[in-house]
């Protein structure tokens, strides 16, 4: 190699010498998130109540506009369309064999109950309802509940954390494992069992979807 | 097994065809392709003739630019229960499990489950914000992602609703709907511990709520232990593209953890210093006991297997003789360490032998051959973990948790092989 052609390579050399590898919490990638842009998506509202935005609204302004637009699904008393939730109701039913939740029934916070349907709801139009028209669908569920019973209740930020769900001590902690481990219980691997009887069928429910014909069965969603 | 077979109370077997159209419910076309080709094929293709595609010239490169399945594969896709949910933008659908081997996923047989329909976005309108307890509050666009060191990792995803359906007892005729709400891919994706950094954690930041950018706004909250364990943002899944029905063009991937928690369509990760008890892990994904308390924050998928073949949609088609029973194995929590398999109803046991790789919190393939002597089986398989976890029987679980839990069933599947070889899903005593 010409001693010319030794030089440029080194100095190519120390030019990419420059390129560092990057270490975590270093990598300068992103851009600041304004307020404005915060603002705009930033639509959580916790138990606590942080998140919940300014406004109000009532029972009796929550009723018109659930009707014109929620009762098509839920039904004008929250009992449900077809197999669209039902919001209401379900008093005692936890321990039956068909238990109903709802939120006066299951749901252990009302601001899920904010922030659900204001993210979510109406479904197919999600985040077109305004601060005071969520705060006044959220007061007709209270009321559709029998957790408020006046319908000129008016539900605001201000009072909002003072109104508790019925079921907020209703949960506790995953409990599991909650079957033996090996080293509890070794698996059994020969002559296990007397006798093998076959208990249950699919055949006699037969709920699986065929071309033609509607089933019903235990729904899950 | 010939014990098992004089107990049991069923009706007298129906004639084959019957058996299989039962059997192969909701796949109607699978019988006629599997009854063909037992039945031999067409002679002009078989020795000593020679077939028409030994002859002539077929169809040239980029015939299919993007390459799909064969025809005869057509039945290989997902399918849904219609009843199961009131619309089809709130709703689910199955990986055909029986027809699929290995460990990977196809992209195209993913199960589906969206609660606002795909959210058709463009990549270069991405943006993910985080924002909250955090020292600046950061957007990142696609691109910026991809510049952040990636990894490559293999998960399952299962809904914490797979086999919810059978909590009461046997329901549906097949794996693909008794557990086919789970799926396995090669993620490529950024560690969100970088982006946590990225943005800087303050001292008090103890969960992050990921948010999608779906019309349901999809929001569960995540411990931020897990967050800076091994969660990722993914962007590719097998190689390419993540596909739109799973959250085009990024989404969380939260290894071990229920389904519902993998935001798709991920447009916000907010920081802060408690959980937001949002409607998918208060109202849903809570797991009501028999005393009519819930659990809440269920957060890992215990271990669990399936056998995938035989089973209903995979009746067996061949004569007695070499039998290849095959099936899959997943946990949570980890590796699998062992499966167990039985041919008669859990009398006696024998260990699966396990091929392909074997990683934690990822699909297991497992496989147990057999020489069948064409009377009736009880299938059922047991998967252990490297916790010392075994998979439990759904009795056990209905002991400890009654029946109106939904999420979580991750009880031991039997499949019921008659003599004619059709498959049924039953429960044993």
């Amino acid at each position: 190699m010409s001693r010319f052609l030794k030089v440029a390579a080194l100095s190519v050399g120390a030019a990419l010498a420059l390129s560092q590898p990057l270490q975590a919490g270093s990598f300068g990638l992103g851009t600041p998130a304004s307020p404005e842009e915060i603002a705009g998506w930033d639509i959580d509202v916790r138990p606590d109540g942080a998140g919940l935005p300014e406004g109000r609204g009532t029972v009796a302004e929550g009723e018109a506009i659930f009707t014109e637009q929620c009762a098509v699904c839920h039904g004008d008393f929250g009992e449900g369309a077809g197999r669209w939730p039902v919001l209401a109701g379900g008093q005692d039913t936890l321990t039956s064999e068909a238990p109903v939740k709802t939120i006066g029934s299951y749901w252990p916070y009302l601001s899920t109950v904010y922030d659900y349907i204001h993210r979510a709801m109406p479904y197919g139009n999600a985040q077109s309802l305004s601060a005071d028209e969520t705060y006044a669908v959220v007061a007709y569920l209270l009321y559709l509940n029998d957790i408020v019973d006046d319908e000129e209740f008016e539900l605001s930020k201000e009072n909002f954390s003072s109104v508790r769900l019925p079921n907020e001590g209703g949960f506790i902690d995953d409990g599991r494992p909650d079957t033996p481990l090996a080293s509890e219980e070794p698996p059994c691997m020969s002559e296990c069992k007397a006798e093998v009887k076959i208990t249950k069928r699919a055949r006699i429910i037969d709920v699986t979807p065929e071309e033609d014909g509607e089933v019903s069965g235990m729904a899950v969603d | 097994m010939s014990r098992s077979s004089k107990s049991h109370d069923g009706p007298a077997n129906p004639s084959r065809r019957g058996l299989l159209k039962a059997g192969i419910a909701g796949a109607g076309l699978v019988a006629g392709a599997g009854l063909a080709r037992a039945a031999g094929g067409d002679p002009a293709n078989l020795p000593p003739n020679v077939a028409d595609w030994s002859r002539y010239l077929g169809p040239g490169v980029d015939a299919a630019p993007y390459g799909m399945p064969s025809e005869h594969e057509a039945q290989v896709v997902r399918r849904s229960v219609e009843w199961l949910t009131a619309s089809r933008e709130s709703s689910i659908n199955f990986t055909p499990l029986h027809e699929l081997d290995g460990i990977i996923t196809p992209n195209g047989l993913c199960f589906e489950r969206h609660h606002g329909g795909v959210a058709e976005m463009n990549p270069t309108d991405y943006r993910l914000m985080i924002n909250g307890l955090v020292d600046k509050p950061l957007i990142f666009t696609l691109d910026d992602l991809k510049r952040f060191p990636r990894v490559n990792r293999l998960y399952f995803l299962e809904c914490a609703a797979n086999s919810g359906m059978e909590w009461r007892g046997a329901q549906l005729n097949g794996c693909q709907f008794t557990h086919g709400m789970v799926h396995c891919v090669m993620y490529t994706g950024v560690p969100l511990k970088y982006l946590l950094e990225e943005a800087g954690l303050k001292t008090n930041a103890k969960w992050i709520m990921p948010e999608g950018g779906d019309a349901a706004g999809m929001n569960r909250s995540v411990p931020i232990e897990k967050a800076l364990d091994d969660c990722l943002v993914a962007f590719k899944m097998n190689g390419e593209a993540l596909r739109p029905e799973q959250g085009y063009p990024a989404r969380l991937v939260v290894p071990g953890w229920e389904g519902n928690m993998w935001v798709k369509w991920l447009r916000r990760i907010e920081v802060g210093d408690m959980p937001w008890h949002a409607r998918e892990e208060t109202s849903k994904y809570t797991d009501l006991l028999e005393g009519g308390k819930a659990r809440r924050f269920t957060w890992v998928m215990d271990a669990k297997s399936v056998i995938t073949s035989p089973s209903p949609q995979a009746p067996i088609l061949h004569a007695k003789g070499a039998t290849v029973l095959t099936g899959l194995a997943w946990s949570g929590n980890g590796r699998i360490t062992r499966v167990d398999v039985t041919l008669d109803g859990g009398e006696n046991w024998h260990e699966a032998r396990i091929d392909g790789p074997s990683l934690p919190k990822a699909l297991h393939r497992f496989y147990f051959e057999f020489d069948w002597d064409g009377s009736e089986l009880l299938l059922q398989s047991r998967a252990h973990d490297e916790t010392g976890y075994v998979q439990p029987t759904k009795d056990a679980l209905r002991a400890v948790r009654g029946t109106n839990s939904i999420y979580h069933n991750n009880g031991i599947q039997t499949w019921y092989v008659k003599a004619d070889g059709g498959v049924e899903n039953v429960e044993i005593s």
